[in-house]
């Protein structure tokens, strides 16, 4: 489409003005001295000293800074293997033509989604409570067996984040698999239900390739959101500083913001996410990498 | 009797009880929030959902009562916390709603000298992580002066990059060009043309993304933490958080607070799930 002919040339730009004074303001200046920062050391943001490379050589040497990177990785594989399979599943069920009630159990499965982290943080440390919260008080009611003090928070650390976020996310990614499901020519799958094929047959040559750009786009958005995963474990362990026992719920954002706001160094923070950022922008240039060889 | 159901089979069954019981799990600790907030300490430990005892059903109804929402407006600063996520989410929404679309016709409709730098450079910061301007947003803020200010949250909110080129990209499937032409033609001034034609075609975008926002700011936690330290300034994300903190075995005092949270959003999805759920895909599937 060519775009309108236009009579003076100002309108544009007062059109993008606002938005553009904004984003100066409080995205390119911040994302210039993020780069500055990260070869300085702070002590809150007052005074400042350059320290060139001493950031990054101090961090590849930071116990913390690996253990928080391990778990991050750790919770984002589990994340993968978990949430998208589940979406998945949950929207290939609900894409029969045949089901009734479709609207009220994609309501019923999307509503968490709405719920802000920091309010899951609170109803999640209250239902993996000992004794008290719902999931041990149901386990031990359905199976006299299991033990009402199980220890969720204490020693199932990843486990508990995993179920949290599958409760809080599965929903949200399955309305973009229920929306390519849509998409899905029904002249194919019924042909090939015609010559014979299998519905595990009809799945794999049929609308996995078809929702393969879905596919994509949704591992890419579980890979980045699980990446920068913070507020969950940050207040669930509000009482170690987001830690957890043994450091086992420190993500690399949460010690990004320990080093950045409670120790005020906001040169390491930068560093740190500069790093994380380059590792997030390495991934997505191999997944594209791949999506491209599987197209060709 | 009609002969059973020609589309009966066990597999339809298993599919049914499948979603069913994963609906339940879904739903039940919403439930349970509910029940934990009507009820008192004592009857928090004894009972999972409902306390038992002579009511209807089983259940001792005369135990539940509003006590603990009361505590929370009245002895607790919520009702002021209630009106300032209100106050971030409405000012914010309509803001970047606002720019974006200004922005992303200005975009879209206009040859510029300069157009393609800067689409490039905004759209492109979509991929940065959050995490990364946390640091050097604050130190922003500070040299300011706009710490513990409403401003301090509200400002850096009002030019989302992402809602910048979901508008660019609305406009150019689906805001013709020969209605902005004919309009000119007929003499109407530019800002009229956007104001009057432009943002009216635009009516259900506009709509999906001021829930999108509204729904997003009324759940940030993180921004209002780190830019503001005077409590009476705190949404109810940061304001409930800390009451938990102070108020650690008052469960159903919590689960009150938590569910007043929830409570407005929840309603406000309920109502537009269609707007929202059609925007928050718009983007993705059609691409």
């Amino acid at each position: 489409m060519r775009p309108a002919r236009q009579n003076s040339a100002w309108v544009p730009w007062c059109l993008l003005a606002p938005f553009m004074a904004i984003f100066l303001t409080f995205t390119a200046w911040p994302l210039i001295r993020s780069m500055v920062l990260a070869f300085e050391q702070s002590f809150g943001p007052k005074t400042t000293a350059f320290v060139g490379t001493l950031n990054f050589r101090f961090m590849m040497q930071d116990p913390l800074f690996w253990t928080a990177v391990g778990n991050t990785l750790i919770f984002t594989l589990c994340a993968l293997l978990v949430q998208i399979p589940t979406a998945l599943g949950l929207a290939l069920l609900l894409n029969r033509p045949d089901l009734k009630g479709k609207r009220l159990y994609r309501l019923a499965f999307f509503s968490p989604s709405i719920v802000g982290l920091a309010f899951v943080a609170i109803l999640f440390s209250l239902m993996l409570e000992k004794r008290t919260g719902l999931i041990n008080s149901s386990l031990h009611a359905m199976f006299s067996s299991w033990d009402p003090d199980f220890p969720w928070l204490q020693n199932y650390v990843m486990t508990s984040l995993v179920g949290a976020t599958l409760w809080l996310s599965a929903g949200f990614y399955m309305i973009y698999f229920l929306a390519a499901l849509q998409n899905v020519p029904p002249e194919l799958l019924e042909a090939a239900n015609i010559d014979g094929a299998s519905s595990w047959q009809r799945f794999r040559h049929i609308t996995l390739p078809e929702i393969r750009p879905v596919l994509n786009l949704i591992t890419l958005l579980v890979v980045t959101g699980s990446f920068q995963f913070f507020e969950l474990p940050f207040l669930l362990y509000n009482e170690t500083g987001g830690n957890g026992p043994e450091n086992r719920a420190l993500t690399a954002v949460t010690y990004l913001y320990q080093t950045g706001f409670r120790n005020g160094d906001l040169g390491y923070a930068s560093a740190i996410g500069w790093v994380l950022t380059l590792i997030l922008v390495g991934f997505a240039l191999v997944q594209r990498q791949i999506s491209r060889r599987k197209e060709s | 009797m009609s002969s059973t159901h020609p589309s009966f089979s066990w597999g339809r069954v298993l599919i049914y009880g499948f979603l069913t019981v994963f609906a339940l799990i879904t739903i039940i600790p919403f439930v349970w929030m509910i029940c934990a907030a009507l009820k008192t300490q004592a009857d928090f430990f004894t009972s999972r959902f409902l306390p038992a005892g002579d009511g209807l059903f089983g259940i001792a109804w005369d135990r539940l009562s509003l006590h603990q929402f009361g505590r929370l407006f009245t002895e607790l600063p919520v009702a002021r916390a209630l009106l300032n996520s209100v106050f971030f989410a409405s000012v914010m929404s309509l803001g970047a709603t606002l720019f974006s679309a200004a922005g992303g016709y200005a975009l879209s409709k206009f040859q510029f000298r300069g157009r393609e730098f800067i689409t490039t450079f905004t759209i492109g910061t979509v991929v940065l992580p959050a995490a990364l301007l946390l640091g050097p947003g604050f130190e922003t803020l500070y040299h300011l002066g706009l710490v513990d200010h409403y401003s301090g949250v509200i400002l850096p909110g009002l030019a989302p990059a992402f809602g910048l080129y979901l508008f660019r990209q609305a406009m150019i499937n689906s805001l013709p060009n020969d209605i902005i032409e004919s309009a000119r033609i007929d003499g109407c001034g530019e800002f009229r043309i956007f104001f009057q034609i432009v943002l009216p075609i635009m009516r259900p975008m506009i709509s999906a993304y001021l829930i999108i926002v509204f729904i997003g700011i009324w759940n940030n936690f993180i921004t209002p933490q780190i830019v503001l330290q005077s409590p009476e300034l705190h949404p109810l994300s940061v304001a409930i958080f800390n009451l938990k903190g102070l108020y650690n075995d008052d469960l159903s005092l919590i689960m009150a607070g938590t569910l007043v949270s929830i409570a407005p959003v929840m309603i406000l999805f309920l109502l537009l799930q269609k707007e929202f759920i059609s925007g928050l895909t718009s983007g993705a599937v059609k691409g």
